[in-house]
């Protein structure tokens, strides 16, 4: 009967909340008081006006996962727990990244945001940001392809996850 | 109606007749409404007593606790009670006063953000933001409180709220989208359940504070008198099913018997019934039932599959569902087991030597009490080595009659416990069973005691050491007895002299029986019973933290 750690890999949780204040700490905190760093989470507001969805995007084992949900479901002001790892779903998430880009590197860079539909949000001398929007794996790539010029800032918004029909 | 007013009214529709608590600055407006109230104030001398002792009313009546307690250091001293309540599924209201709400988060005056930090040791708890509010959230609190797996809520009212005007109208009904309680079981689990156990060789019934909460124990014992199934209890569990039985195993885990330790590692299924399988009952929790299939009846499908894999687990109240059980159910044939555990009862009883000529045993007073009292008193315990003695040596045949902080395992809390439990029921004799250093942690509640009457005895089993940390050391550590003795101590009959209570000490067995008889006779004010025991007794059996059954230690094989 021996309880076996498990392996750890990424989960995606969604999380569907009543709007009150205080819920994302109470959300949070289950995860933290276990030890788990959150990769991502997303606060998004939804068809309904007093209800929010957290997208929530960590590493861990199964069966801590697996009583992180129950947990959560004890949380008065959490509607409903689904858990999107092993779903099919739609996922988007959107980057800024702000590139090196000396003014001979500047057409290949271009060339790489069209093939990935960025836009140009901004240009310095120096630099330039491009914003993408996406699935999760497709912006990895591109951050990957953009990593021989120089990342100097990069920001990712965290994913957002509905269930597919 | 005054956003005070409205409180104390809210009280009045859920019928609260005792609230325990302590003023302050911003609670002020609050009091001011109590001041008429129709229930009876109980006024702690801390604000942990006061939830300490609205636990032991809640848990000795089945009713919720009422707290109230200031801003700031009044808040933050309800913590430690607080987190009791949590970990052991008590139901309380806590009230604490927080500064007007301009001037949250500025550090402002006696100011703490008690929502977040008892945000993981309450049940739900609430800052009421609106007047409009306030009704509701109290309605919420009690419903969230006392139903599911119950525990306990906080609400932080700002002083402006408290003074603050609106209409007062309690709601009828709550509407909580995110929290609804299971309390029928699923009729196919349940028949799963119930062929399993008739097809079992070698079956335990593993009952815990969830039978207790729930009301269950009647269910309990109709179901075993159906099946003939032995029954272990938790710490909380005690008293679910009379250990005076012979199918009560009585108590499992670290001291629990060793018959209960042996049947529950031997069997080949474990019916857990509102428990949940505590590091200090399973020890080591891979060699823990090595050949069990499990299942798992309870209300908190959180505590299902959390520490040990469920064969067939069954979400719902343990009363419903063990009615359920017992009708279809029918007898598994297990004669020979039942030969097995009478066996091991006979053989391995729990003992201490009784000739000791010396200083008096620990277990020879808890034994005096349980016949001066014919197991009819209501226990509270504090923490270390008086609890488990309490546990061990007094038998308990009805549920309510054992309170003791389990899970938290917090010292002090017993006496302003058993201060809850007599007024929770007046008619019953509440004893303290305490240590010489738990007792220390809470004592100024004595007064209490004293001035509403209550004939609480304390009977502390002081050995001038806190002899549950000695005995690891003596056994773990060397000897090494690092800061454990304590016996720079009181003089425990002076001190209940000065409060207004009775106290007498007793250093030889004759004097056992006829103290108790004293004490017993005092119905109008608290006793103190300073028995001088045996310094180094210890607590035995004992499996060792994180080890197996296997690891036993019996007090035979050290002598």
């Amino acid at each position: 009967m021996a309880s076996t750690e498990g392996d750890i890999r990424q989960y995606v949780i969604s999380v569907k909340v009543e709007n009150r204040f205080g819920v994302l700490a109470r959300v949070a905190s289950l995860f933290s008081a276990r030890g788990y760093n959150i990769d991502s989470l997303t606060v998004s507001a939804t068809e309904q006006e007093d209800v929010s969805i957290m997208t929530i995007v960590v590493q861990g084992d199964d069966r801590v996962i697996e009583q992180v949900k129950k947990q959560l479901n004890k949380l008065i002001n959490v509607i409903k727990v689904t858990d999107h790892t092993d779903l099919p779903t739609v996922e988007r998430e959107f980057v800024l990244v702000k590139v090196n880009a000396t003014s001979s590197k500047r057409a290949e860079i271009y060339q790489l945001g069209e093939i990935f539909k960025a836009d140009i949000a901004d240009i310095s001398p120096k630099t330039i940001t491009l914003g993408v929007k996406g699935d999760p794996e497709n912006i990895n790539n591109f951050i990957e392809l953009l990593k021989p010029y120089g990342i100097k800032e990069l920001m990712r918004t965290g994913r957002v996850s509905l269930l597919k029909e | 109606m005054k956003g005070a007013d409205i409180i104390v009214e809210s009280l009045k529709q859920e019928k609260v007749e005792h609230m325990f608590g302590y003023p302050g600055g911003v609670v002020i407006p609050i009091f001011h409404a109590l001041y008429n109230a129709p229930f009876r104030f109980i006024l702690s001398r801390h604000e942990q007593g006061a939830v300490h002792a609205a636990d032991g009313y809640a848990r000795a009546s089945g009713r919720p606790g009422v707290v109230i307690a200031t801003s700031g250091p009044g808040a933050t001293n309800c913590v430690t009670g607080i987190a009791t309540a949590h970990m052991d599924s008590v139901p309380l209201i806590v009230f604490t006063g927080q500064v007007k709400r301009e001037q949250i988060g500025n550090d402002a005056f006696q100011e703490v953000d008690i929502t977040g930090i008892t945000r993981p040791i309450t049940k739900h708890n609430y800052l009421v933001q609106d007047i409009k509010d306030l009704a509701r959230i109290i309605k919420e609190a009690f419903y969230i409180a006392t139903t599911g797996r119950p525990g306990p809520v906080l609400i932080d009212v700002p002083v402006d709220i408290s003074n603050a005007e609106y209409k007062f109208s309690y709601p009828e009904t709550v509407h909580l989208r995110g929290y609804k309680p299971v309390y029928e079981g699923h009729p196919g689990q349940i028949k799963k359940a119930c062929q399993l156990i008739e097809n079992s060789k070698r079956p335990v019934i593993y009952a815990g504070g969830g039978v207790v909460i729930s009301n269950a124990s009647k269910e309990l014992r109709e179901f075993v008198k159906k099946t003939q199934i032995p029954v272990t209890t938790t710490l909380l569990g005690l008293g679910v099913y009379p250990e005076t039985d012979r199918l009560s195993l009585e108590m499992l885990g670290m001291h629990g018997t060793y018959y209960a330790n042996h049947a529950v590692n031997e069997s080949d299924l474990l019916i857990a019934v509102g428990a949940r399988f505590d590091d200090r009952v399973t020890g080591k929790i891979a060699e823990f039932i090595p050949s069990a299939e499990v299942i798992h009846i309870d209300i908190d499908p959180a505590s299902v599959s959390k520490n040990v894999p469920v064969n067939i687990p069954i979400v719902g109240d343990c009363k419903q569902v063990l009615a359920e059980m017992t009708q279809i159910i029918k007898a598994p044939e297990i004669d020979e087991w039942l030969a097995v555990v009478d066996g091991l009862k006979r053989e391995h009883p729990l003992t201490y030597e009784k000739n000791d000529k010396g200083r008096i045993k620990p277990q020879f007073v808890v034994e005096e009490i349980y016949k001066q009292t014919k197991g009819d008193a209501i226990i509270c315990t504090e923490v270390g080595q008086n609890q488990m003695w309490a546990a061990q040596f007094y038998k308990y045949t009805q549920p309510r009659t054992f309170i003791s902080s389990g899970g938290l395992g917090t010292m002090g809390y017993g006496f302003p416990a058993a201060i809850g439990a007599q007024l929770a029921r007046p008619e019953k004799r509440v004893i303290d069973i305490a240590g010489d250093g738990s007792i220390q942690m809470n004592i100024q509640e004595l007064i209490v005691a004293v001035q509403h009457r209550l004939p609480v005895i304390i009977a502390i089993l002081n050995n001038g050491f806190l002899g549950m940390v000695r005995q690891w050391q003596q056994l773990f550590y060397e000897k090494r007895y690092s800061h454990t003795c304590i016996d720079f101590a009181p003089d425990f009959v002076k001190l209940a002299e000065a409060y207004g209570a009775v106290g007498m000490r007793i250093d030889t067995y004759e004097e056992v029986a006829p103290a108790l008889q004293k004490a017993l006779e005092i119905t109008d004010r608290p006793i103190i019973l300073d028995f001088r025991i045996s310094r180094e007794e210890n607590v035995y059996p004992m499996v060792p933290a994180g080890q197996s059954f296997k690891e036993i230690i019996m007090r035979e094989l050290l002598a």
